[in-house]
C-alpha cells in the first residue's frame, strides 16, 4: 500500500511537473504566434466590466453594447477621432437647405454591407423608416434624439426619401440643430436591411453592418468577437485581425489579467490603481476625454429649497476641491455649469459659488434658517463614471452641512428604485449625475433641466420660463454662434437659480499593454478599434 | 431500498412546487421597476408605463404565478427581458460552466478535506492536527474575493503559472459542445486545448473548495476521533492490525455518514455561492447568470436560474441520502 501511495505521489508531481512545463512551452509558442501575426494585425483582447445587451445599436442605451456596435456599424456622419465634431462617415458629403428643413446627403459608393450586400440611399431608407416605425422600447434613442416615432407631434424627421441611389434627402418638420451630431450617434449605425429581413427577431444578435469589423461570436456574459471586415471601404483599415471583448466584472481581477498579459486594454481602472499602472513599463494610461457631470440636486418643490437663498448658501458649503482630491484620486476636475467645458456653448465666464461656510451661514440666516434644518439626503448606490463612490462623497458633503447647522440622514436604496423615485421628484437633495450622448449643450441642459423633462430626468423639478424659451430656441438655431448666446445665458440663470450644485467632470481612466498604438477614447464614452494596432 | 427510493422521487413534488412559489414570492418582494431598469435612465414615464405593460407586469400577481406555472409544465422556462431568448436555451452554458467548476472543487474539497480530518485524528493532538485544524480555521474564515485576488496575484503574476481569468485561453477559445470544457476538449481531441482548460480551471476551483474543504477536515475529524474510541477499533488494534487498515477501512466506513451529509449540503452551497468566486475569474456561470439578471431585474431569469440550482441541490440531497442506506446497512427505510 506504502508504494502504491509513493507511487501516486510521485504520479501527481510528475503530472503537475508536465502541466508547467506546457504552460512555459505553451507561453512561448504563444509568442511566436503573436509575433507572426503582427504584420497582418494581431488580436486585442478588451476587458471590461459587463456584457452587452443587444448587438442591434438602435435598440439599445447602454454603453456596453454600444461599443460593440461601434466596430462593427458606420453612420452616415461621424464624430472625429478625438472630438465630437462632425466629418464624413457613410455620407461623404451634405447640403444643407436655408430654412435648415432639408439634409441632402451624397453617399460613398462601391460600399458593402458584411452580408455582401449593396450600401445604397434605399438601405438607409429602409433603416430610418424601420426606427420611425417602432416604439421607445424597440428604439429609444431614436424618440430621445429625433423628438418622436411616425405620426407623433413632437417628431423631427418627416420624411427620408432616396432620391437615386447615392443620395438621400431628409425632410424634417422643425429645424433641429444638433441633428447631424445626433445622426453621428452609434445608435444611428445603418444595418443591411436583408439581414434585418433575415434575422427578424434574432437580429439583435447576429448584427450586420457596414463596419470595420464584422460580427463573429458571441459567448453570453462572456466574450464577443469581431474579425476583420477585408473589404472596408476606408483604405488600409481595420489594423486588427481580431477584436474580443471579454466581460471581467470585478476592477481589480480585470487590471490584474491586464498585469498577467491575459487581455491587452482594460477600462474601468479604479482611479487607486493608477500609479500601479504607471509604475510599470510594460502598460500605460489612456484618459477619456470629460463628457460627464456628477451633482448634488435640490428639489425647488420642496422645503426648504424652494427658497433660493437656501440653495445658494448649501453651494457655497460644498467643497469641491478636496472631494476630487479625497475620491476621484485627482482625475476630475471641480464643476460650475450644468455641462462639461468640453462641449460647445460652455460658459466659462461663471463664477462658482467659492467654499465659504460664513457666506453660506449668513445666506441661511438671510432665509430665516438662522438655526438651520434637517433633511433626508439621497445617494446613489452604484459607481459611475462621474461618480465613484456617493456614499462616502455624500458623508463629505454631510461633514460640511453640519457645520453651518444643516443636518442631513443620507439615505440610499437599490438603483433602479433610486432612479424611480428620483423621477417622480421624491427625493429633497439627491446626488447622481449623467454621461453626454452626443457632444451637444442640448443633451444637458434640456434633457436635464428644462420643465419638459421634469417627470423624466428634471429630477429638481427645476421650471424656469426664461431658461426654457433660450434652451427651445436653442434647439431650433442652426447658426453655432448664436446657439451657444443662449446657452450661455441659460447657464447663468441656472447658476443664480442654483438648482444644483455641480461637483466635478471626471476623467474616465483606462489601462492598456503599452504595446498598443493608434487607441484614443472617444468623449463619447465608446470608440471604434480601427485606427488601432498592436506593436 | 427500491420502495424508498420511488418514495422520495414522489416527494419531490410537493418540494419543487414549495420551491417555485418562494421563489416566485421573493422576487417580486425585489423593490425596484424592471421596465425602469431596463430602459435606463434616460427614459420617459410614457415609455415605463408602456413597457410595464407589455411585460405583463401590471397584471395580478397570481394571475403571473399560474401563468409561469403553465409555462413550467410545457417545459418553457420563459423568455429573458434583458436579451429576449428562451431561457432554456440560453441557460447551458452557464450551467456547464458551473457544473465543471463545482465538481472540480468539490473533489479537490473532499480529497484534501477528507484526508486531512483523517491524518488530524489519527495523530490527535499532533503539530500536524494542529496546524491543519488552524488552516482550516482560517479556511472557513477568509473572504473568497481576497483569496481569489490573493492567488491571481501570486500564481499568476509573481509566479507567472497560471492565467487569471476564464475558462480557456481567450486568443483560442474551445468550441462548445456539452459546454462541460474538458470534455468537449477531449471529444476533440484538443489536448493543448485540454491543458489549458484544466489550468483555468486550478484558481477558482481552488478558491471555491476552501471553505467545503475545511469544514470536510473538521466534520471528518471530529466524526473519526468518535469511531476510533469505539470497542471495536480497540479490538482491531489489538488484534495487531496495522493502523492504515485500521483507520482506511474500519474506522472511515462507519465515520462517513456525517462526512457525506456536508459533503451533500456543501455542494448545494457551492453551485448557489459562486458568485464571488465567478466574478473575481471572470467565469461565466449561473452564478454570474444569476447576478446580472438580478441587477437587470429579470425576472424570469432569476426564477428560473434559481429554480434549477435549488433542484440540483434537492438531486443532491436524493443521492446522498441513497448513499447512506448503500454505506451502512444499518439504515433501514
Amino acid at each position: 500500500m506504502k508504494k502504491k501511495l509513493t507511487g501516486l505521489v510521485i504520479f501527481v508531481l510528475v503530472l503537475s511537473l508536465a502541466l508547467m512545463g506546457c504552460s512555459s512551452s505553451k507561453s512561448n509558442g504563444e509568442k511566436g504566434k503573436d509575433d507572426g501575426k503582427e504584420k497582418s494585425g494581431g488580436v486585442l483582447v478588451y476587458a471590461r466590466g459587463g456584457d452587452a445587451v443587444k448587438l442591434d445599436p438602435a435598440a439599445v442605451t447602454d454603453g456596453e453594447s454600444l461599443i460593440v456596435a461601434e466596430q462593427i456599424f458606420d453612420t452616415l456622419v461621424s464624430y472625429k477621432k478625438e472630438t465630437t465634431e462632425i466629418e464624413p462617415g457613410l455620407a461623404k458629403s451634405w447640403k444643407v437647405s436655408e430654412d435648415g428643413l432639408t439634409y441632402t446627403f451624397e453617399l460613398q459608393e462601391g460600399v458593402k454591407f458584411h452580408d455582401g450586400t449593396d450600401f445604397n440611399a434605399e438601405a438607409v431608407v429602409k433603416n430610418f423608416d424601420r426606427w420611425a416605425n417602432g416604439n421607445v422600447e424597440k428604439f429609444p434613442y431614436y424618440q430621445s434624439q429625433f423628438g418622436g416615432y411616425k405620426g407623433e407631434k413632437a417628431a423631427v424627421i418627416k420624411e427620408v426619401k432616396a432620391v437615386d441611389p447615392k443620395t438621400v434627402e431628409f425632410t424634417l418638420f422643425r429645424p433641429q440643430a444638433p441633428f447631424l451630431k445626433n445622426l453621428a450617434m452609434t445608435p444611428f449605425g445603418i444595418s443591411s436591411p436583408t439581414a434585418i429581413e433575415k434575422y427578424g427577431d434574432k437580429y439583435i444578435e447576429n448584427p450586420v453592418g457596414t463596419g470595420p469589423f464584422k460580427f463573429k461570436e458571441w459567448k453570453r456574459n462572456d466574450t464577443i468577437t469581431v474579425v476583420k471586415n477585408e473589404n472596408y471601404w476606408k483604405k488600409g483599415l481595420p489594423k486588427l485581425d481580431t477584436v474580443i471583448l471579454k466581460v471581467i466584472k470585478d476592477n481589480s481581477a480585470r487590471l490584474n489579467a491586464l498585469i498577467k498579459g491575459d487581455v491587452d486594454l482594460i477600462d474601468g481602472l479604479n482611479p487607486s490603481d493608477i500609479e500601479k499602472v504607471k509604475s510599470d513599463k510594460n502598460l500605460q494610461i489612456f484618459e477619456r476625454p470629460s463628457m460627464n457631470l456628477g451633482y448634488l440636486g435640490f428639489n425647488v418643490t420642496k422645503k426648504p429649497f424652494d427658497n433660493v437663498k437656501v440653495r445658494q448658501a448649501l453651494s457655497h458649503a460644498v467643497n469641491k476641491e478636496a472631494l476630487i482630491k479625497n475620491f476621484y484620486e485627482g482625475t476630475a476636475e471641480p464643476a460650475k455649469n450644468p455641462m462639461p467645458p468640453s462641449v460647445s456653448g460652455y460658459n466659462d465666464d461663471i463664477v462658482d459659488y467659492d467654499y465659504d461656510l460664513d457666506k453660506a451661514k449668513k445666506l441661511l440666516e438671510e432665509a430665516g434658517y438662522k438655526d438651520g434644518f434637517s433633511v433626508d439626503f439621497w445617494t446613489m448606490p452604484v459607481v459611475r463614471p462621474y461618480m465613484p463612490n456617493g456614499q462616502k462623497v455624500a458623508e463629505a458633503i454631510q461633514a460640511d452641512f453640519a457645520k453651518i447647522g444643516v443636518k442631513t440622514k443620507i439615505v440610499t436604496m437599490e438603483w433602479g428604485t433610486y432612479l424611480e423615485k428620483l423621477a417622480k421628484g421624491e427625493a429633497p437633495m439627491y446626488i447622481v449625475g449623467w454621461t453626454g450622448d452626443n457632444g451637444d449643450a442640448d443633451n444637458f441642459l434640456y434633457a436635464l433641466l428644462d420643465k419638459d423633462a421634469i417627470g423624466s430626468n428634471n429630477n429638481s423639478q427645476y421650471s424656469n420660463d426664461e431658461v426654457h424659451d433660450l434652451l427651445i430656441k436653442a434647439q431650433t438655431e442652426t447658426d453655432e454662434a448664436k446657439r451657444n448666446d443662449y446657452y450661455k445665458k441659460a447657464q447663468e440663470i441656472i447658476h443664480n437659480d442654483a438648482p444644483w450644485v455641480p461637483l466635478a467632470h471626471s476623467v474616465p481612466q483606462l489601462a492598456g499593454k503599452s504595446t498598443i498604438d493608434g487607441f484614443f477614447p472617444h468623449p463619447t464614452g465608446s470608440q471604434s478599434f480601427a485606427d488601432t494596432s498592436v506593436k | 431500498m427500491v420502495a424508498y427510493t420511488i418514495r422520495r422521487l414522489l416527494l419531490l413534488i410537493p418540494v419543487l412546487l414549495g420551491m417555485v412559489i418562494i421563489v416566485f414570492s421573493l422576487i417580486h418582494a425585489i423593490p425596484g421597476d424592471p421596465a425602469r431598469t431596463i430602459l435606463g435612465q434616460l427614459a420617459t414615464k410614457e415609455a415605463v408605463a408602456d413597457l410595464t405593460k407589455q411585460l405583463g407586469l401590471d397584471k395580478p400577481l397570481f394571475v403571473q404565478f399560474f401563468d409561469y406555472i403553465k409555462d413550467l409544465l410545457t417545459g418553457n422556462l420563459g423568455t429573458s427581458l434583458k436579451t429576449q431568448s428562451p431561457i432554456s436555451h440560453e441557460i447551458w452554458p452557464y450551467f456547464g460552466a458551473t457544473v465543471e467548476l463545482a465538481v472540480v472543487a468539490m473533489i479537490i474539497a473532499i480529497i484534501i478535506g477528507v484526508n486531512a480530518g483523517i491524518i488530524s485524528a489519527w495523530f490527535q493532538n499532533s503539530w500536524f492536527d494542529y496546524i491543519v485544524m488552524l488552516i482550516a480555521l482560517i479556511g472557513v474564515s477568509i473572504p473568497i474575493f481576497w483569496l481569489g485576488l490573493m492567488e491571481q496575484y501570486v500564481f499568476s503574476i509573481k509566479l507567472d503559472l497560471l492565467p487569471t481569468t476564464g475558462r480557456d485561453d481567450i486568443r483560442n477559445p474551445v468550441e462548445a459542445i456539452t459546454h462541460l470544457y474538458m470534455l468537449d476538449t477531449l471529444l476533440q481531441g484538443r489536448f493543448d486545448q485540454f491543458i489549458e482548460v484544466i489550468k483555468h480551471l486550478i484558481l477558482p476551483s481552488l478558491a471555491l473548495a476552501t471553505i467545503p474543504m475545511a469544514i470536510i477536515a473538521r466534520i471528518t475529524r471530529s466524526s473519526m476521533l468518535e469511531v476510533m474510541r469505539s470497542d471495536y477499533i480497540r479490538t482491531a488494534r489489538a488484534k495487531g492490525m496495522k493502523m492504515f487498515w485500521v483507520v482506511y477501512k474500519h474506522s472511515l466506513k462507519n465515520a462517513f455518514i456525517p462526512v457525506l451529509t456536508i459533503i451533500g449540503l456543501q455542494t448545494g452551497l457551492l453551485l448557489g455561492g459562486a458568485i464571488l468566486t465567478e466574478t473575481i475569474f471572470g467565469w461565466p456561470g449561473m452564478g454570474t447568470y444569476i447576478y446580472e439578471a438580478i441587477e437587470f431585474r429579470d425576472y424570469p431569469v432569476i426564477q428560473s436560474g434559481i429554480l434549477i440550482l435549488a433542484l440540483v441541490f434537492v438531486l443532491i440531497n436524493l443521492i446522498v441520502d441513497l448513499l447512506y442506506a448503500a454505506i451502512d446497512p444499518r439504515i433501514k427505510y
